[in-house]
C-alpha cells in the first residue's frame, strides 16, 4: 500500500491549482451573475492540455488517466463548479465516450480534436421523459442508405449550444429495447437539421449552459455509429460509470474550498468577544466537514486507481458520486450556516457555492439511480434482478 | 384539549387563502426574479387585513389571535415566501411592540398608518459586528435638545427600502433604548439593498444614521431598557417563521406531490417509486409536526402563558423541516428542480434564510439549552 501520489502527479497538480487560482476562480463570481460560460477560460485551459487530460497522448491527450483526471477535477472544483462543469461534461462523459468504444478512425477525427481542446464536446442522452429512465429515449435514427436520419430532442444537455460535437443516443431498433434496439452516434452539431431550443435558467453553475437539442432529419453517416450497433445504451452506461467518479472529485474540490473557507472566517469573525471559532457550535461543524472530506478523498483516489488498472469499478464510481455530492451539500450548508446572514449574500462566494453543490445531487444520474446501481450489483451476486 | 378551529379562525382562513392563492401565488416567480419588493401587492392587502393584522378591532384592525396570525402566515407563505416574511417583520416586530409597549399617544400617532398601509415597519437591530452577539451594538443615542440624536449603521434591516417606520435601538447613556423613528427623518439614510440568495423579494437594506435627531416621545422605552421589549417581539416573529416555515413545506409537498403523479419514468409516475413516497411520506411527518408545535406555541400565546422556550423550539425545528423538505422535494424533482421554471427552486432558496434570520439555529438552541439549564439552577453562556 502506497497512498502517496507519484512526483508526476504532485507537479501536475501544482499546474492545474497555478492556472484554477490564476484564470478560474477570478472569473467564477462573473460568470455566475452575467450567466455565461468562460469560453476565454476554456481556450486557456486547452493550450495546456487540461481540455483531454485522461486520455492517451496519441489522441491528443495528456495521458493522466483517471487519476490525474480526478487531481484536475478537484482542484477545479475548489474554485469554480461551472468551469469544472463545462470542462467535465465534455471530457468526463463525451470524448470520454469515444475513448472508450470509438474506432481508430473515430478517435483521430473526433477523440484528437476533443483532446486538443480545439473542438468542444457534449453528451447526448436525457430526453424530457427520459431522466432516470434513460432507456424511455424517443430520439431515432432511422437507415437511409450510408447514412442515418436522426430526429429528436435531447434536453439539459450541458454544453449543448457549444459543442462542436455530440455523442447521441437514439433508438434503432424499438423492437428490441435498451439492450440491441439503441445506438450511439457521434454527431457534428455544424450539420444540416441540428439547432438549439430553448437555454435553462438554473439556480447555479449558471456559467455552464444547459441546452436542448433539437435533431430534424439530421443526416449521420454510418461510419459515424459509436460503439456496436444496437449496444449504444452500454457505451453511454460505461461513459458515466467513469465520469461518476470525476464528478466526485470535484464535489471534493468543493468541500475542500468551502472548509478552508470556513476556518478563515471563524477564525476572524468575532462575536461574544472571542472568535466563532472557539464556540463548539462552530467548530464541531468543521470537524465533521474533515472528517467527510478524507473519507471522500480516499473514496475518489481509491475508485480513480481501480479505473487506471482496470478493475470493476461501477459500484465504486456510483458512491464516488453519491457520497461526494451529499458531503459537498452537506459541507456547502454548513459554511452558510458559519457565516450567518453573510452567507445568504450574493456579493459573497458562499451563496454561489451553495447553488452551485446542489446539482451534483441530480445530473450525472440522480443520486436515487446509484442507489439502484449499488443496490442492483450488491444483489447481482446472488441471482436476484433489483427492479428499478 | 380542543384542536379545532373556531368559526371565526375558519372563516379567516378561508378568506385569507383564497385571497393569497388568487393574488400573490401567480406573483411569486416574478416577485423572485424580478427581486421587486411587491408594491401592489402590499397595498392591495391593506383590505384584507394583513397589515392590521394585530391591531385590535377596538381600533379598526383585524385583531386576530396569535394562532389566527399564525395561520395567515402559513398561508402567505405558501403562495409566496417574500410576501409572507415581508409581513412578519411588519407586524411580529415592530406593530407588536408599539401595542404592548407603546404610550398612547405614540399609538395614536403610528398605529393608524401601520395598520391602513400608509407606513410598512421596519426592524433596525443587528449591525455588522453585532449578529448573534446581540449586546455588542454600536449605535448610539445622545440626548440634546428634548430627544436623541442617533448615529451608527444597521445591517440587514428587513423592509428597509420600503418602511415608513423604523424600531432602531441604540446606546443611550443608560443602555440599550429603542426608538420610533419616520422615514423622513433627517439623518436617516437606508443604503445598500443585500443581494439575497433566496427572499429576493423582501427588501433588506443598509441603514445610516447620521446625527439623526428623533424626538423624546419617540422613545418606546425607557432609557436602557430596549431589550426589555426584545422578547414579546421575537417570541412572536420566531413563532412566525415558524409558521412561515410550516407554509413553505406545505407547498414544496404540493408542489413535489403533482409533478411526481405527472413526470413518467420507467412507464410509471414516479409516485409509484417507494424511494419517492418515502420522500413524500417524511416530509408530511415533518410538516404535521411542525403544525403541532406551531399550534401549541400559538395556544400558549393566546392563553397569555410564556412561551419563550416554545417559540424557539418552533422556530428551529420549522427552520430545519423547511431545509430538509425543501431540498427532499428538489430531488423528487430531478433536473426539472434545479430550473427556475419551476417553484420548488425558489421555495429551496427562500427557505435557507429560515435558518438564520430572527437568531441562527445555533441561538435557538443555545437559547433551548440556557432554559433547560436554568431549571437545574446552572447559568449557562454563549
Amino acid at each position: 500500500m502506497d497512498f502517496s501520489f507519484p512526483k508526476e502527479y504532485q507537479l501536475f497538480r501544482r499546474m492545474v491549482r497555478d492556472f484554477a487560482e490564476a484564470e478560474v476562480k477570478p472569473l467564477a463570481k462573473a460568470i455566475d451573475a452575467e450567466h455565461r460560460v468562460p469560453h476565454e477560460t476554456v481556450k486557456k485551459a486547452a493550450a495546456l492540455g487540461l481540455m483531454g487530460v485522461p486520455f492517451p497522448q496519441k489522441y491528443g491527450g495528456m495521458g493522466g488517466g483517471e487519476t490525474g483526471y480526478c487531481i484536475m477535477m478537484e482542484e477545479l472544483g475548489k474554485v469554480c463548479t461551472s468551469t469544472a462543469t463545462v470542462i467535465g461534461a465534455h471530457t468526463g462523459i463525451a470524448a470520454m465516450s469515444i475513448h472508450l468504444d470509438g474506432t481508430e478512425e473515430q478517435k483521430q477525427k473526433y477523440l484528437v480534436p476533443l483532446a486538443s481542446g480545439k473542438a468542444i464536446g457534449a453528451f447526448g442522452l436525457t430526453e424530457a421523459q427520459a431522466g432516470s429512465d434513460a432507456a424511455a429515449i424517443t430520439t431515432t435514427a432511422v437507415r437511409d442508405g450510408d447514412y442515418f436520419r436522426i430526429n429528436g430532442a435531447k434536453v439539459f444537455i450541458t454544453n449543448g449550444d457549444i459543442a462542436d460535437i455530440i455523442t447521441v443516443m437514439a433508438v434503432t431498433d424499438p423492437s428490441l429495447g435498451a439492450y440491441g434496439g439503441i445506438t450511439a452516434f457521434l454527431v457534428e452539431t455544424g450539420w444540416p437539421g441540428f439547432s438549439i431550443g430553448s437555454l435553462e435558467n438554473k439556480m447555479g453553475i449558471r456559467g455552464s449552459s444547459t441546452a436542448e437539442c433539437v435533431f430534424e432529419n439530421v443526416r449521420v453517416p454510418k461510419e459515424n455509429v459509436l460503439g456496436q450497433f444496437g449496444a449504444g445504451f452500454l457505451t453511454f452506461m460505461k461513459s458515466l460509470d467513469v465520469g461518476r467518479a470525476s464528478l466526485g472529485a470535484a464535489c471534493l474540490g468543493g468541500a475542500i474550498a468551502v472548509l478552508e473557507g470556513c476556518t478563515q472566517w471563524a477564525r476572524v469573525r468575532e462575536q461574544f468577544g472571542v472568535p466563532i471559532a472557539t464556540k463548539q457550535s462552530v467548530n464541531f461543524m468543521l470537524a465533521d466537514m474533515y472528517t467527510e472530506i478524507e473519507a471522500l478523498r480516499s473514496l475518489i483516489y481509491r475508485t480513480a486507481w481501480l479505473i487506471d488498472t482496470h478493475q470493476p469499478h461501477v459500484m465504486e464510481a456510483a458512491a464516488c458520486k453519491l457520497f461526494g455530492s451529499e458531503v459537498a451539500s452537506r459541507c456547502i450548508d454548513k459554511a452558510v450556516q458559519v457565516h450567518g446572514v453573510l452567507g445568504l449574500s450574493r456579493d459573497y462566494w458562499v451563496e454561489r457555492a451553495w447553488r452551485d453543490a446542489r446539482i451534483a445531487e441530480i445530473f450525472e444520474g440522480t443520486n436515487e439511480i446509484q442507489r439502484i446501481v449499488i443496490a442492483a450489483n450488491l444483489f447481482r451476486p446472488y441471482g436476484l434482478r433489483i427492479p428499478t | 384539549m380542543d384542536l379545532r378551529l373556531t368559526e371565526d379562525q375558519l372563516q379567516f382562513k378561508k378568506m385569507f387563502a383564497g385571497f393569497c392563492t388568487k393574488e400573490i401565488r401567480p406573483k411569486g416567480e416574478e416577485i423572485d426574479q424580478g427581486e421587486a419588493p411587491p408594491v401592489d401587492l402590499l397595498n392591495k392587502a391593506v383590505d384584507q387585513g394583513f397589515w392590521a393584522a394585530l391591531v385590535p378591532e377596538s381600533m379598526d384592525g383585524a385583531g386576530l389571535d396569535t394562532y389566527t396570525y399564525t395561520l395567515m402566515l402559513e398561508e402567505l407563505a405558501r403562495a409566496d415566501m417574500s410576501t409572507a416574511f415581508t409581513f412578519n417583520v411588519h407586524n411580529s416586530l415592530v406593530v407588536k411592540p408599539l401595542l404592548d409597549f407603546g404610550k398612547p399617544d405614540q399609538k395614536d400617532r403610528y398605529l393608524p398608518a401601520l395598520a391602513f398601509g400608509d407606513r410598512l415597519g421596519a426592524f433596525a437591530l443587528g449591525e455588522a459586528g453585532a449578529g448573534s452577539d446581540i449586546n455588542a451594538l454600536q449605535a448610539t443615542a445622545e440626548k440634546k435638545d428634548g430627544g436623541y440624536v442617533l448615529n451608527g449603521t444597521k445591517t440587514w434591516v428587513f423592509n428597509g427600502q420600503l418602511a415608513g417606520l423604523f424600531l432602531v435601538f441604540a446606546r443611550a447613556e443608560a443602555g440599550i433604548t429603542a426608538f420610533l423613528v419616520e422615514k423622513e427623518t433627517p439623518g436617516l439614510e437606508v443604503g445598500y439593498r443585500e443581494k439575497t440568495l433566496g427572499l429576493r423579494g423582501v427588501a433588506c437594506n443598509t441603514l445610516y444614521l447620521d446625527n439623526a435627531f428623533v424626538p423624546a416621545e419617540n422613545r418606546l422605552c425607557e432609557e436602557g431598557q430596549g431589550f426589555a421589549l426584545l422578547p414579546a417581539a421575537t417570541n412572536l416573529s420566531r413563532l412566525g417563521v415558524a409558521a412561515l416555515s410550516l407554509g413553505a413545506s406545505e407547498r414544496a409537498i404540493e408542489e413535489a406531490v403533482k409533478f411526481s403523479m405527472e413526470h413518467i419514468q420507467f412507464g410509471v409516475p414516479i409516485a409509484q417509486k417507494q424511494a419517492i413516497q418515502n420522500y413524500i411520506a417524511d416530509a408530511k411527518v415533518l410538516a404535521e409536526a411542525l403544525r403541532c408545535v406551531v399550534t401549541e406555541t400559538a395556544w400558549l400565546a393566546d392563553t397569555g402563558q410564556d412561551y419563550a422556550l416554545q417559540s424557539s423550539v418552533a422556530k428551529l425545528f420549522g427552520a430545519r423541516v423547511a431545509a430538509e423538505v425543501t431540498d427532499n422535494m428538489v430531488q423528487v424533482h430531478g433536473g426539472y428542480g434545479y430550473m427556475k421554471d419551476y417553484a420548488i427552486e425558489r421555495y429551496y432558496r427562500d427557505a435557507r434564510a429560515l435558518a438564520i434570520v430572527d437568531g441562527t439555529n445555533q441561538i435557538q438552541q443555545h437559547l433551548i439549552a440556557r432554559d433547560v439549564y436554568k431549571k437545574e439552577g446552572m447559568d449557562i453562556r454563549p
